[in-house]
């Protein structure tokens, strides 16, 4: 079994009979741009690129402009898409729907004579993108033997390596690196089986699990994790929780190990990395390395190498070593923003905002308590001089340059920066800026 | 009184229910969310989604939290109708009047 759709196995056999039915589907290309939100038509579309020798390349969004620039660094690729709402405007789309609509028909015997397909180790399987300081997309290049060494090394850690098949349900598109692994590959590489469905509310959450058979588990991050608990929906037995993109409050951990009766596990990795490092958030707050990989001090910060990691890659986050195989790790590099996985720089938010005509001056930044916020999401804010243009106008020419979730909050409009002698911005200054707004607007 | 004034009444009664409501949830997305901007500023039929208001699927998300704690109501993806409860604060009032278990 591989995959449960709305709580029905999906045989093994079937899998690969639909991911040869898709490569007979597939006009000639190179590369297949694999949009599928639906995480068996995804694994399926992963699976038909893999035997068929294509590169799969990975959206982290599906943002006109996203999928509009991934066109155009792989012009020959095909879209593989389950949505008909004519969002994707690239010329190439194929409709996994179609493709695959009858195969429920297909007879398991019949099915069962494709031989299990053996994909080469150095084969480069994946691009995964992620937003370049540039605004262009980066791409990762993922070889399809390290990816699943990470996950089989994350499979030991996790207590699924053996024994029972697990159901796994994830909250995170399969796109995204982390759900790539921890449920994609998670499943292809260690006989697990993935829900077919990405729930959205606490309650598509619940019914989700309830729908397939223990032990499950749920692949998840703060954001979700803190709605579910929060709802008020019954929670269902559940048997590891995996969170990950962002840093997890304590508090939270706890509550959540308490009221699902089951262990949370959170994951430290990065989309050029991978999942590195491992921790039980109400144990330690130390981060456990996966074995073969290594850290070390370098100018310009920390560089993870060795094991699965196939360019040694300057991690952004302060870290703090306390052993040869364990870490802590001291929040973001300053400059880095990371909203619910999408990362950005203040450099490049503050180009960007600077380049709107009618901005004289402008700086975004953390406000003090982005950190902590309320909504367990960390926002980031702007001061802005730019007397012609309105809240309304700003933000509109914002969104047309940068993602939304890093559209400012507050955005303050000031008569001037808060800059130094030196030109600089101190931080302090911009935050009690934003103190002083905040406390000057009536509630 | 005709039963045509009942109904009429009823009605009246009724507008003023969904327009305090529609205050009230307003008011919960601006506290929410932080937004810059006063509950009355949001216009009922603009779109909260994406262009419009600019929410997020984190905001929509936090909204429905907000909603499920306040007024009992448990929104559903699945159930097809999630485009239109965000469509405007109008729709997604309705939504909670219809739904509402507390």
């Amino acid at each position: 079994m591989i995959a449960y759709r709305a709580g029905t196995p999906v045989l093994v056999s079937q899998f690969l009979a639909d991911a040869r039915r898709l490569v007979r589907s597939i006009p000639p290309c190179t590369h297949v741009l694999n949009a599928c939100s639906d995480r068996y038509h995804f694994t399926v579309g992963l699976a038909a690129a893999l035997i068929s020798g294509r590169v799969s390349l990975l959206p982290s969004s599906q943002a006109p402009r996203m999928m509009q620039q991934l066109g155009a660094f792989a012009p020959d690729a095909i879209c593989l898409t389950d949505e008909t709402d004519g969002s994707i405007a690239l010329p190439r789309l194929l409709d996994l729907r179609q493709i695959l609509g009858a195969s429920a028909k297909y007879a398991p015997a019949v099915a069962a004579a494709h031989a299990m397909p053996q994909i080469d180790a150095a084969r480069l399987a994946a691009c995964v993108f992620t937003s370049g300081s540039t605004g262009a997309p980066l791409p990762y290049r993922k070889s399809f033997g390290p990816l699943i060494g990470c996950v089989r090394e994350g499979a030991r850690r996790l207590g699924l390596a053996r024994g029972a098949r697990w159901a796994i349900l994830a909250t995170v598109p399969p796109q995204h690196m982390y759900g790539f692994e921890a449920s994609v590959l998670l499943a292809l590489a260690c006989g697990h089986a993935l829900c077919a469905e990405r729930p959205f509310y606490p309650a598509d959450i619940a019914a989700a699990l309830e729908r397939v058979p223990r032990p499950r588990a749920l692949v998840t991050t703060p954001v979700h994790l803190r709605a579910l608990l929060g709802s008020g929906v019954e929670l269902p037995a559940l048997d590891l929780l995996l969170c990950s993109t962002a840093p997890l409050a304590q508090q939270l951990a706890a509550e959540a190990e308490r009221r699902f009766g089951a262990r949370l596990l959170e994951i430290y990795g990065s989309t050029e990395t991978g999942q590195v490092a491992l921790r039980r958030p109400t144990h330690t707050a130390e981060w456990r390395l996966w074995s073969g990989v290594a850290l070390e001090l370098a100018a310009d910060g920390t560089r993870a190498r060795g094991g699965h990691i196939e360019q040694p890659t300057l991690l952004p986050d302060v870290l703090e070593m306390t052993g040869a195989e364990s870490f802590l790790l001291h929040g973001r590099v300053s400059d880095l923003v990371n909203i619910a996985g999408k990362r950005s720089s203040l450099a490049h938010l503050n180009y960007q905002l600077n380049s709107i005509p009618g901005v004289e001056d402008g700086a975004f930044f953390h406000t003090a308590e982005s950190s902590g916020s309320h909504t367990g999401v960390a926002r980031v804010a702007a001061c802005v001089v730019a007397p012609a243009l309105d809240a309304a106008r700003l933000t509109e020419a914002l969104r047309e340059r940068i993602d939304a979730v890093f559209l400012p909050r507050p955005l303050l409009f000031v008569a001037r920066l808060p800059r130094n002698d030196t030109g600089k911005l101190p931080l302090a200054a911009l935050q009690s800026l934003a103190a002083q707004a905040r406390s000057a607007t009536p509630a | 009184m005709s039963d045509h004034q009942v109904a009429s009444l009823r009605h009246a009664a009724a507008t003023a229910d969904a327009n305090a409501l529609s205050a009230e949830v307003a008011g919960l997305i601006v506290q929410a969310l932080n937004l810059e901007i006063s509950p009355a500023q949001i216009a009922p039929d603009q779109p909260l989604y994406g262009e419009g208001l600019g929410l997020d699927s984190i905001d929509i998300l936090e909204i429905a939290l907000v909603v499920s704690k306040k007024y009992g109501v448990q929104l559903r993806a699945d159930s097809g109708e999630n485009t239109r409860i965000f469509g405007s604060l109008r729709q997604l009032v309705e939504y909670i009047i219809t739904h509402r278990t507390k």
